[in-house]
């Protein structure tokens, strides 16, 4: 078992480094379009994304709808601070990674506040109730104005005017408008690193004795505290982690665009559904899976834009064939074959 | 001193008084049984000596530290383990790893170490695996190490189970049923796992069992309970041969 552990995270680790190759040499031989190349930064950030929540669905067995939600939040501080420092800082790379770091811990600190209230609650309860605050984030940020001049900060909830800002001073975050002139400093490279890191910590974490606590009390967790197990601290340790890597995953996302905005469309609960469906088509507690599922279904729609009107509905068909792949009996069945067919092959040779 | 003293603990459901003035004191490496019928309060002890109900009256002591009213976190942490009437394994992971996790508070390193793998996890990981693979040799486990929990028979599960709450290393071990569902060669298997837990982990051990065989094969004293109460304590066979505890339990 210990070795099948390592072997899967080994192969993770290398299809993610061999999918890295293979776009590097398109892109260096010039044949990825540029719809395509805007789609890779995006791409890794769903990947951590849903590396992310799969540990807090898949491993402390909480359903979280508000994803999206500490995403934001990772977003918004990340692009905050590389807009308002960017005088002091000159160095784009150092600029982008203490953003990351920021990022990271704002939404692992929000993270965790929300998790202590929340995290009483279990099931349907505690996803409605991650559904609200998810929301909640995305609105606050809406509303939110914060400007500089020379007296210091201002900071309204009403209206930029209200900053009432001197001559010369200058507004960070605008409202609905959001943070404009976030610098370009993402890229798939880091991205991909990004994953890495990420994939790195959520395999290590889930094999380790804080990993066995986390799954023992999605087990059971009346046996769990039988045994002694600190369920409350297991139980925020696990929701804290998963939330940092969706900062982190936001900080990534900000940096590649130049207009950074709190959308339904990009921080609303379709997009935290939307991760909750990359997780669960992926195989839930299987990080390989949530990373090629972010992937494949982040591809698929603009694959299939030549097909216009047909385009969302093979997408719903690959859903649920993908679904079926993954989770139903006989389908697990044939690829059990398959693979005892390949390994049995392998030892002929 | 006795390892665990009970005082007249009592505890209500609604209007319902499911325990009144439960008593019992266990001497340091006795076998104790708890009979009684159906729905005479048996487990609802169990659960009040683990923390999982608060009694709403009387004391708990185990080993002189007062753990009345503690939380079933801080119970095992001072001392009594426990197995459940319904198995409650955490099915999902593996035989060795569920004892792993019975290990949890006595074998540490910290979740950056294990992040990082530091030496620290290495050495600690190594050490629990042993003590683990021991605890499993006992119940005759070892060869199911890397089984997940869910798939092994029924029996074994009872007895994975038992290594579990042993990892906690616990001073007073509570079985609920241990023998529920096994047939006689398992059952004749399991009396002797028990009293080899008794001689050399030194351990003392509260059991409720409906197996008569099994109470009068192994248990040293009893408490009857009936509709709450305790109906009588005392040796086994004193107890088995009380008129009274025939005519409420065993039948005329």
């Amino acid at each position: 078992m210990k070795n099948k552990k390592l072997k899967n995270k080994i192969t993770t680790f290398l299809i993610v480094i061999a999918a890295y190759a293979i776009v590097e040499i398109l892109l260096l031989t010039g044949n990825m379009s540029s719809l395509l190349q805007g789609l890779l930064v995006p791409l890794c950030t769903y990947s951590l994304c849903a590396v992310g929540l799969n540990l807090c669905v898949g491993y402390l067995g909480e359903l979280s709808l508000g994803h999206a939600g500490f995403m934001c939040i990772g977003a918004f501080t990340g692009a905050f601070f590389s807009v308002t420092t960017a005088d002091v800082i000159q160095s784009d790379t150092v600029r982008f990674l203490l953003a990351l770091v920021i990022g990271t811990a704002c939404a692992a600190l929000f993270g965790f506040l929300i998790a202590i209230p929340v995290l009483r609650l279990n099931g349907d309860y505690l996803a409605i109730v991650t559904l609200a605050f998810g929301e909640i984030i995305k609105n606050v940020i809406n509303v939110l104005y914060v400007g500089k001049d020379s007296q210091g900060w201002h900071v309204s909830i009403n209206s930029q005017a209200e900053l009432g800002l001197e001559p010369g001073g200058v507004t960070y975050i605008n409202g609905a408008q959001g943070i404009t002139g976030t610098p370009h400093s993402s890229n798939f490279t880091i991205g991909v690193i990004l994953v890495l890191i990420a994939l790195f910590v959520v395999y290590n974490l889930t094999d380790s004795r804080t990993g066995r606590a986390i799954m023992s009390i999605r087990d059971n967790q009346i046996a769990a505290e039988s045994v002694g197990i600190n369920v409350k601290k297991y139980k925020l340790l696990g929701f804290t982690v998963s939330t940092a890597i969706a900062g982190t995953a936001g900080v990534l996302y900000a940096h590649n665009l130049s207009t950074l905005t709190a959308l339904p469309k990009n921080f609303g609960y379709n997009m935290s559904i939307m991760i909750l469906v990359f997780v669960v088509l992926g195989g839930i507690g299987n990080f390989r899976g949530s990373v090629i599922a972010a992937c494949i279904l982040t591809l698929l729609p603009e694959l299939l834009r030549g097909l216009s009107d047909y385009r969302m509905l093979i997408y719903a068909v690959v859903l649920i064939a993908m679904m079926l792949f993954n989770w139903a009996p006989d389908a697990i069945f044939f690829r059990e074959q398959i693979v005892a067919k390949f390994k049995k092959g392998g030892r002929e040779v | 001193m006795a390892l665990l003293t009970v005082k007249n603990i009592g505890i209500s459901f609604g209007g319902l008084r499911a325990v009144d003035k439960f008593s019992v004191e266990i001497e340091k490496n006795e076998l104790y049984g708890l009979i009684g019928p159906n729905g005479a309060g048996k487990t609802t002890v169990f659960n009040m000596l683990t923390g999982v109900y608060k009694p709403s009256d009387g004391s708990i002591m185990i080993d002189g530290v007062d753990i009345t009213g503690k939380s079933n976190i801080e119970v095992n942490q001072t001392g009594i383990a426990r197995t459940f009437q319904n198995i409650r394994l955490f099915k999902e992971q593996t035989v060795l790893d569920n004892v792993k996790i019975g290990l949890h508070n006595h074998y540490k390193y910290s979740t950056i170490d294990g992040v990082f793998r530091t030496p620290k996890y290495k050495k600690v990981e190594r050490e629990m695996d042993e003590r683990a693979m021991e605890l499993l040799k006992v119940f005759d486990l070892q060869d199911e190490a890397e089984v997940l929990s869910a798939n092994l028979p029924y029996g074994k599960q009872r007895k994975l189970e038992i290594a579990r709450a042993l990892a906690t290393e616990p001073k007073l071990l509570l079985l609920d049923e241990p023998a529920a569902g096994m047939n006689p060669k398992e059952t004749g298997e399991l009396m002797q796992t028990i009293r080899f837990l008794r001689d050399e982990f030194d351990m003392t051990i509260l059991l409720i069992e409906h197996d008569m065989k099994l109470v009068s094969g192994i248990c040293e004293r009893l408490t009857v309970l009936n509709f709450g109460e305790v109906l009588a304590a005392g040796s086994t066979s004193d107890v088995l041969n009380n008129p009274e505890v025939i005519k409420a339990y065993i039948g005329e």
